[in-house]
């Protein structure tokens, strides 16, 4: 029961558990749970937003792979989904096929990756970590959601446009996507995604600047940057990423909308179409790829580097025992940070560019791979010697390390140019991809709602079907996607409707199959969360405050924290968060955890002995303040 | 009928399951077991040394299989290249086997034991800095090679290579030879017109594409060095030979070019391969539209002297389209100048 008591110790004297937000006045539906302010709800809104995109991105995927496991099965049973995009044979239209190609890109990697996992977990957690009673701008917070979600808006109607959505795959790069003669999506469809993706990084923007002012700014008493989570290092680092490369995407996007509307030539030239030349001259298709990747490249990191900052968390406190390399670890954040910035060319080593640029390119890609593995090689060392508990959460974290490094580890292979010419656009980068940056980041986003799900909602979720949802998706990412190695070796290009029309890519066909059980099989056992999800919002068990036994701030409110987060003062922070089964901290009344916001002078047993010295001299005023309360 | 049963039968494995969720949740409540760390951290724990190894073994079954499929190269620096890949693949398959294993196995070896205590193990400057150098160094290897690699597939093109035009369109790729003269005639894209038959956009004032011809199949001579001159004339494509291991976008008002020797023959191929039908194909891999699938060219490498009787064979484009002689981009200008004066004239006409 110690550990109960001094939970509370130093956060608030008087202590409502259900009685949140008494200091303000009773919300209007509208206000708390519409177009609220608060970082909290907003953090929600993200989530089930992400989650609904999720949903719908892999239900696309089940599609496509439908169309490359099983070319000759008719798809009629889908018309009342398909429509038109079905032709009278009940087959999928090739371009309709790289329709849903593209969307299910756009969607994951910006809907789900950026807006769900970052939205999500920055919003929610970084308040409550760093001890602040909100965002530094709750209505520009509520504003970056409702940008997104006007994204979200456009960006869905255009599935129901004529002439279908976006076709021209994620990356969208011109001429195909400016002329609307070269295929039917690159009309209306190509108008909704660039006004969709104009919002969303107007949603972007507005987000990040939020965190990046909260963090530097609303930190409570004592919590330093030296002794900040590793969480909110890493949604720093994300948002600084952010703020610096969307723009340059918005430029892009900008550019391209003047070539589509008003005849500008940035990105055209030399162009023959429907009978007749173009009238555009001087412009480069290469461009808009060098400012596309100039943010596509960064873009990785900004979905990952959120995945490692929560992985970091749940792995250290579910292992009972301190992150290893805290320093290393925020060094190599920084360090792929920095990196992000200037390897985006090696998506582009055969695109005709100047082979002397694509040598630089390479050194600094695989530069970028030595903080990476630093930081896989700290998340194991962390688990060594541990004592682990396998939640959910756990199990998630686990495994992102895992696909972290599979995915990894072909990035060595790709980032090296003289490999990647054969490499390019196959299978072999789509095996890469979801694994590295798809898997990796997916399994953050879950390890982070199993983990804060007490938090967000006040209740547990089902810790069996959790297991449950993490060995079926874990099981099936590996059989998906590891399998899409040897297709790519095997040289087979990606974006192909069909592979039979060449001798050299007609193998594989029961590995395809096999693919596409093994997705619709993962798709389906994603159900198993869905339920576990919205049955657990209104019916899961109680929370505790502290499920975790976790030492950070977010767990020192109460069940449901109200608006403003702490009922009474804020409390100050006096250490790391990482004092996890420290030496002699039973003989201070502790089991294995000593929370961020008990001081130093209340551990006189467990202190190493730096903590001695600063507390001699720095914290002598601070706890003479507590005894005074006390 | 049928779809009402699969409805019903859908529903009742739903509620089944559904029901189970509910007992197992509360049998967890009753017993109070959620307070503690029991059966289910252990079975964890199982899983995750059987999972892995399990999908361990499903590789090494199956790649020797997967392998079977695997493209032969027929370039000499793609077997550079291919040596290269496959010295990579084992570095990082080892690098990927040690790290897993050590995730995997700690994850195991070190679960929940009630009483344990973990250590308070948090930093150790030197096992840092080990880590930080070895994978450093792995990759200034891995990069000096490749770069090697790159650098000599990467030269100017050699002379006497031979030149061959390589334009996408939507959907097919259409191959230029430059005739004995072995110079192209220029070629622009005002010139371009499908109907009339132009449809690479040869300026037909330039002598020098008297000689031009286009062929349907694209023949390269063995041992020799081959220049793709590579366009595109609406959106972008990407030349791939997977065979060869080229690759090369083609990108419209920006031509590019890629350069290599063909090492064995097509009839070589096929012998070795004991295909008879077997063929070197082109595809595209830089996604163009609805067609970018089916984008197929046939690549045939026979012996220079061959090559050099296909070629006498063949007979110039101007040859089979007289119309074109003398068509440039002068003449061009002329019809273009007076389509503007008959527009003007009748427009002046039309405000009087």
């Amino acid at each position: 029961m110690a550990t109960e008591t001094n939970l509370t110790q130093g956060v608030s004297l008087d202590h409502h558990h259900d009685d949140h937000g008494h200091e303000h006045h009773e919300e209007s539906f509208i206000s708390k749970y519409i177009f609220s302010e608060d970082h909290k709800m907003i953090g929600k809104q993200f989530l089930i937003t992400g989650i609904i995109w999720a949903f719908l991105g892999g239900a696309m995927s089940v599609i496509f792979r439908l169309q490359l496991g099983f070319p000759d099965m008719e798809l009629t049973f889908l018309k009342p989904f398909l429509g038109h995009w079905l032709d009278s044979a009940g087959k999928l239209d090739p371009n309709y096929y790289l329709a849903l190609v593209t969307m299910h890109g756009t969607i994951m990697v910006f809907f789900v990756l950026t807006a769900g996992l970052s939205g999500t977990f920055s919003n929610f957690l970084i308040p409550l970590q760093i001890g602040a009673r909100d965002m530094a701008s709750g209505f520009m917070n509520m504003l970056s959601y409702w940008f997104f979600f006007a994204a979200s808006v456009v960006m869905f109607s255009s599935l129901f446009l004529d002439t279908g959505p976006a076709m021209g795959g994620w990356v969208v790069y011109p001429p195909l996507s400016a002329l609307p003669e070269a295929i039917p999506g690159s009309g209306a469809g190509m108008t909704y995604w660039l006004i969709s993706m104009a919002l969303f990084i107007i949603s972007t923007l507005l987000g990040g600047i939020n965190y990046i002012t909260t963090v530097i700014n609303m930190r409570t008493k004592g919590l330093s940057f030296s002794r900040l989570p590793l969480t909110i290092w890493a949604f720093f680092l994300t948002a600084i990423i952010g703020l610096l490369s969307f723009p340059v995407l918005f430029a892009a996007a900008l550019l391209l909308i003047f070539d589509r509307s008003f005849g500008t030539s940035f990105y055209l030239s030399e162009i023959y179409m429907n009978g007749e030349p173009l009238h555009n001259q001087g412009g480069s298709a290469i461009l808009y790829q060098h400012l596309f990747w100039f943010l596509g490249h960064p873009e990785v990191y900004i979905v990952l580097l959120p995945a490692l900052g929560i992985t970091s968390e749940i792995i250290a406190t579910n292992s009972r025992k301190p992150i290893f390399g805290y320093r290393a670890m925020i060094g190599s954040m920084i360090g792929i940070a920095v990196l992000s910035f200037i390897v985006w060319a090696h998506h582009m080593f055969v695109t005709g560019m100047n082979p002397f640029l694509g040598s630089i390119f390479m050194f600094l890609t695989l530069i970028i791979a030595v903080p990476s593995a630093v930081k896989a090689f700290n998340y194991i060392t962390t688990l060594w010697r541990g004592n682990i508990i396998f939640t959910p959460a756990m199990l998630f974290s686990i495994g992102l390390v895992s696909v972290f490094i599979s995915g990894g580890v072909t990035g060595i292979i790709l980032g090296n140019n003289a490999l990647d010419i054969q490499l390019h656009d196959t299978y072999f980068v789509v095996a890469h991809f979801h694994i590295v940056m798809g898997s990796a980041s997916f399994f953050g986003f879950m390890a982070g709602v199993y983990h804060w799900f007490p938090k967000m909602f006040g209740r547990m979720m089902d810790e069996k079907l959790g297991y449950i949802h993490f060995w079926l998706t874990f099981i099936g990412i590996y059989l998906v996607f590891f399998p899409m190695h040897y297709i790519g070796i095997a040289g087979f290009p990606r974006r192909y409707y069909s592979h039979t029309s060449f001798d050299a890519f007609s193998t594989f066909t029961d590995l395809n199959m096999f693919i596409s059980v093994a997705a619709i099989v993962t798709f389906l056992g994603q159900t198993t969360f869905a339920f576990n999800f919205i049955w657990s919002i209104f019916r899961g068990r109680i929370a505790p405050e502290n499920p975790w036994n976790s030492n950070t701030l977010e767990w020192t409110t109460p069940r449901l924290p109200g608006h403003g987060n702490w009922p009474g003062k804020i409390p100050h922070v006096y250490r790391w968060p990482y004092d996890y089964s420290k030496p002699n901290a039973d003989k201070d009344g502790f089991t294995d955890f000593i929370p961020q916001h008990i001081p130093l002078s209340q551990t006189p047993h467990s202190n190493l002995e730096h903590e001695n010295e600063i507390m001699n001299d720095q914290y002598v005023e601070d706890d003479l303040k507590i005894n005074e309360q006390k | 009928m049928n779809a009402l049963f699969i409805g019903l039968a859908t529903v009742l494995i739903l509620s089944i399951l559904f029901l189970l969720f509910r007992i197992q949740s509360l049998v967890t409540i009753v017993k109070g077991s959620h307070q503690k760390v029991g059966l289910s951290n252990k079975v964890n724990g199982a899983l995750m040394l059987i999972v892995p190894i399990i999908l361990l073994a499903l590789t090494v079954w199956y790649s020797p299989i997967a392998a079977k499929n695997f493209l032969p190269v027929a370039s000499e620096h793609g077997i550079v290249t291919d040596r290269l890949f496959w010295i990579s693949i084992t570095v990082v398959s080892i690098m990927f086997l040690i790290t897993n294993a050590g995730l995997f196995w700690f994850a195991y070896r070190y679960q929940y034991k009630e009483g344990r205590q973990a250590s308070f193990f948090h930093d150790n400057t030197r096992l840092e800095v080990f880590w930080t150098i070895v994978p450093a160094v792995i990759m200034a290897l891995l990069v000096f090679f490749g770069w090697k690699a790159w650098s000599d597939i990467m030269t100017e093109p050699p002379k006497e290579a031979v030149k061959i035009e390589i334009m996408g369109k939507q959907f097919a790729w259409q191959v230029r030879y430059p005739g004995k003269d072995k110079e192209f005639g220029n070629h622009d894209f005002r010139l371009i017109d499908d109907v009339a038959g132009n449809e690479f956009g040869i300026d037909f004032e330039d002598a020098k594409s008297e000689d031009d011809f286009l062929a349907r199949e694209l023949y390269i001579p063995k041992g020799q060095p081959v220049l793709f001159k590579i366009r595109a004339r609406d959106v972008l494509h990407s030349v791939f030979a997977p065979h060869f291991r080229v690759k090369m976008d083609a990108v419209p008002g920006m031509p590019t070019h890629f350069h290599f020797v063909p090492n064995v023959t097509t009839e070589e191929m096929r012998t070795k391969l004991n295909n008879p039908n077997f063929n070197y194909e082109l595809a595209c891999t830089e996604v163009c539209g609805r067609g970018h699938f089916a984008m197929k060219f046939t690549i045939i490498v026979v012996e220079p002297e061959e090559y050099n009787k296909w070629m006498a064979e063949q007979t110039p484009f101007l040859e089979n389209n007289p119309q074109f002689k003398g068509k440039g981009l002068s003449d061009l200008r002329k019809k273009n100048l007076a389509k503007k004066k008959s527009a003007k004239e009748s427009k002046e006409q039309a405000s009087l």
